[in-house]
C-alpha cells in the first residue's frame, strides 16, 4: 500500500527503499533481464550462413560482449540459430536438437534458406525451417551480415523483455 | 545380489558383448564441419570401421542450375563451397566461356585472378581456425579471423557482398577496381606475410599441436593419387601436381609463384603446405596489382559477352526468338549457348574443383555436373583413419578441409 510512497522509483518498474540497499521490483522483469544478458545459442551450423555465424561469434564482431556464448550441447543451449539450409534429411535431426533444449528456448532462423528455403526451391530442400520449428526471429540475407545476426539477437532480446508470467512452465 | 552377478554373468557370454561399440558422430557436431555423419565402430577408443553418411546438405544445385540461364546460374556455385566463392565463380564463369568460346579481356583476367587468391587466403585461414580450434588453440581462431575480417572488407568493397559474392561473370568480371580497392589490397599484401608469422608463432612451437598434427593420417604419395585427392591435401604427401600449373588458367601463366609440398604426408605435412601457400597467395596478388596498372582503362568485360546487367523486368514471360542474339526468357535477352559438352577445372583452395557443362543449344545448360574435391577427400576418411582414435578423427576431418555444400551439392 505504502510501496510508491516510501520508494523512489530509479528506473522503469525498479523502486530503491531509501536507507537500504534493497530493491524492489516485479519477478518477470527481473528474471527476463537475467535471461536477456546470457542468451547462449547452440553451436550448430548448416551451411553458409554458419561461417558468417561464426564471424560473428569471433574477434571483429565479438558477441561475448552480449554475454552470448555459442554452447555446444544442446541441454545448455538457449536458443537454436538454424544457421543455413534445412533440407528434408536434416530436418529430424534439427528437430531432434530443438526437442532436446530446456526451456524456455527460442528459435532464429539465420538467412534466406532458413526463412523460407531461399534460391533452392528443389526437391530435397525444406522452404523455410519453420515449417517445423517455432521460430522467433527471421534474419533474411544470403547470408545475412554478422551485424544483421547482432540486430536479430537483440529484437530476441526486445522480446524475451516483454515476456510476462513465463518463468515457469512455457511452450 | 545374486540377479546382479548373473546379469553380468550372462552378459559376457552374450555375442552382442563382443561386438563392437557403435557411435553416430554427427550430423550434428561441432567438429565435423558442418553436416558430415561419420558411422563409427569402436573398439575402446580404437576406430575399428568408419563410414561416412553424406547427403545431410544435399540442395539440388546441379538440378536446379538446369532450369536457369548460364547467367542466372551462376549464384548457385557462390553457394558450393561457401567459404571460397569467387574461385567457384571463376570455374563456372570458364566453362561457359569455353563454351562460347569467348576472349576474356587481361585486366579481367588478372582481376579474376586476384579475386582467386582472396578467396584461398580467406578459405586457408577458415581452415586454419577450425582446425585449430578442434585441436584445441582458441588464440589462433581468433587471429585468423580479425584478419579475414579485413578481406572481406575488400570483397564488400569489390562487389557489395562478403561471402556470396557472384563476382566474375561470363566474359569478364562485374566492376573495375576502384584505386581504393587497390591501394587497400596494397597496404594487405605489404601487411599480411607478418600475420602469417603471428599464426605460426602461435603454434608451431606448441606441444600439443605438433604431437596432434605429427604422424597423424599418413598417407603415401601413391595412395593419395589412387584416392584422387587433391589440392594440399595430395601436395602435402610431396605430389606437386597443382592446376594453375599444369594447366594455367585466367592470369596464372603471368605471374610467378612456387607449388610448395610436403615430404611424408602426414597432418603438419599439410598444414606446412597451406602456410606456404598462403604466402603464395599473397605473392600472386602483389604480381597481379603491378600488373593491373599496364592495363589501365581496359575493359574488364568482352564485348560480345552476355549482358551483365539485370534485366529490366517485363511482362513477356514466354520466351521468343530474338532475330539476332538470342531468345527472351522472362524479358531478358538470353544468348545461344552452341552445342556441345565441356569440362574445365580450376585450383580451388581445397582442390581441383571440375565444371562439366552439356549444351543443348538453347539458353539454359542441359546438365552441369560439379566435380568437387570435397566429396573425393570425404571418402579418404577411412583410408586415413586406419589405427588411430577417435580424437585423430577430429584431426583428420580438418586436415582434409571439406566443406559439405561443396560435397553434398
Amino acid at each position: 500500500m505504502g510501496v510508491e510512497k516510501e520508494t523512489v522509483e530509479v528506473a522503469p518498474d525498479i523502486r530503491h527503499i531509501p536507507g537500504t540497499p534493497a530493491f524492489i521490483t516485479p519477478v518477470d522483469k527481473l528474471i527476463n533481464w537475467a535471461r536477456t544478458g546470457s542468451l547462449w545459442p547452440m553451436t550448430f551450423g548448416l551451411a553458409c550462413c554458419a561461417i558468417e555465424m561464426m564471424a560473428t561469434g569471433a574477434s571483429h564482431h565479438d558477441l561475448d560482449r552480449f554475454g552470448i556464448i555459442f554452447r555446444a550441447s544442446p541441454r545448455q543451449a538457449d536458443v537454436l540459430i538454424v544457421a543455413g539450409t534445412v533440407t528434408k534429411k536434416m530436418a529430424p535431426i534439427v528437430r531432434r536438437v530443438y526437442d532436446q533444449m530446456p526451456e524456455p528456448r527460442y528459435v532464429i532462423a539465420m538467412g534466406s534458406c532458413a526463412c523460407s528455403g531461399g534460391v533452392f526451391r528443389t526437391y530435397s530442400t525444406v522452404q523455410g525451417c519453420d515449417e517445423f520449428l517455432p521460430v522467433d526471429v527471421y534474419i533474411p540475407g544470403c547470408p545475412p551480415r554478422p551485424e544483421a545476426l547482432i540486430y536479430g539477437l537483440m529484437k530476441l532480446q526486445e522480446k524475451i523483455r516483454r515476456e510476462a508470467g513465463h518463468w515457469g512452465f512455457w511452450r | 545380489m545374486a540377479p546382479t552377478v548373473e546379469v553380468v554373468q550372462k552378459q559376457c557370454g552374450h555375442p552382442e558383448w563382443e561386438e563392437p561399440f557403435v557411435v553416430n558422430m554427427g550430423p550434428q557436431h561441432p567438429s565435423t564441419h558442418g553436416v558430415l555423419r561419420l558411422y563409427l565402430e569402436l573398439d575402446g577408443e580404437n576406430v575399428v570401421k568408419c563410414d561416412p553418411r553424406i547427403g545431410y546438405l544435399h540442395r539440388g544445385v546441379e538440378k536446379l542450375s538446369e532450369n536457369m540461364t548460364y547467367t542466372q546460374a551462376m549464384i548457385l556455385t557462390d553457394r558450393l563451397d561457401y567459404i571460397s566463392s569467387a574461385a567457384n565463380n571463376v570455374g563456372y564463369c570458364l566453362a561457359v566461356e569455353k563454351l562460347l568460346g569467348l576472349e576474356v579481356p587481361r585486366r579481367a583476367r588478372l582481376l579474376r585472378t586476384i579475386v582467386c587468391e582472396m578467396a584461398r587466403i580467406s578459405s586457408h585461414l577458415l581452415w586454419l581456425a577450425t582446425h585449430a580450434l578442434d585441436i584445441g588453440a582458441m588464440t589462433v581462431f581468433l587471429y585468423c579471423f580479425r584478419d579475414r575480417e579485413w578481406l572481406l572488407d575488400i570483397y564488400e568493397k569489390i562487389c557489395g557482398a562478403r561471402l556470396t559474392v557472384s563476382y566474375p561473370r561470363v566474359g569478364g568480371v562485374r566492376l573495375d577496381f576502384t584505386s581504393e580497392i587497390i591501394d587497400e589490397l596494397y597496404k594487405f599484401t605489404e601487411e599480411f606475410p607478418s600475420r602469417i608469422l603471428d599464426y605460426e608463432t602461435l603454434i608451431d612451437v606448441n606441444r600439443i599441436w605438433l604431437k596432434r598434427t605429427k604422424g597423424i593420417a599418413v598417407i603415401s604419395a601413391e595412395k593419395a593419387v589412387n584416392l584422387g585427392l587433391t589440392g594440399p591435401s595430395l601436395r602435402g604427401s610431396g605430389v606437386p601436381y597443382d592446376v594453375r600449373k599444369f594447366k594455367p588458367y585466367d592470369a596464372y601463366d603471368e605471374v610467378e609463384f612456387e607449388v610448395p609440398v610436403g615430404k611424408i604426408g602426414d597432418t603438419y605435412d599439410r598444414y606446412r603446405v597451406r602456410m606456404e601457400e598462403l604466402r603464395q597467395a599473397n605473392r600472386i596478388i602483389r604480381q597481379c596489382l603491378d600488373k593491373l596498372s599496364e592495363t589501365e582503362g581496359e575493359p574488364v568485360v568482352a564485348e560480345e559477352a552476355p549482358d551483365l546487367l539485370m534485366p529490366e523486368k517485363k511482362k513477356t514471360p514466354q520466351a521468343v526468338p530474338h532475330p539476332k542474339k538470342g531468345f527472351l526468357v522472362k524479358g531478358a535477352e538470353v544468348p545461344v549457348v552452341p552445342e556441345g559438352e565441356v569440362y574445365v577445372s580450376i585450383e580451388a583452395p581445397k582442390g581441383e574443383l571440375g565444371y562439366y557443362i552439356v549444351s543443348d543449344g538453347s539458353g539454359k545448360p542441359w546438365r552441369v555436373r560439379v566435380r568437387a574435391p570435397s566429396f573425393v577427400h570425404i571418402s579418404s576418411i577411412p583410408e586415413l583413419i586406419k589405427g588411430h582414435m577417435v580424437a585423430d578423427l577430429i584431426a583428420v576431418i580438418g586436415t582434409l578441409d571439406v566443406v559439405l555444400g561443396e560435397c553434398d551439392r
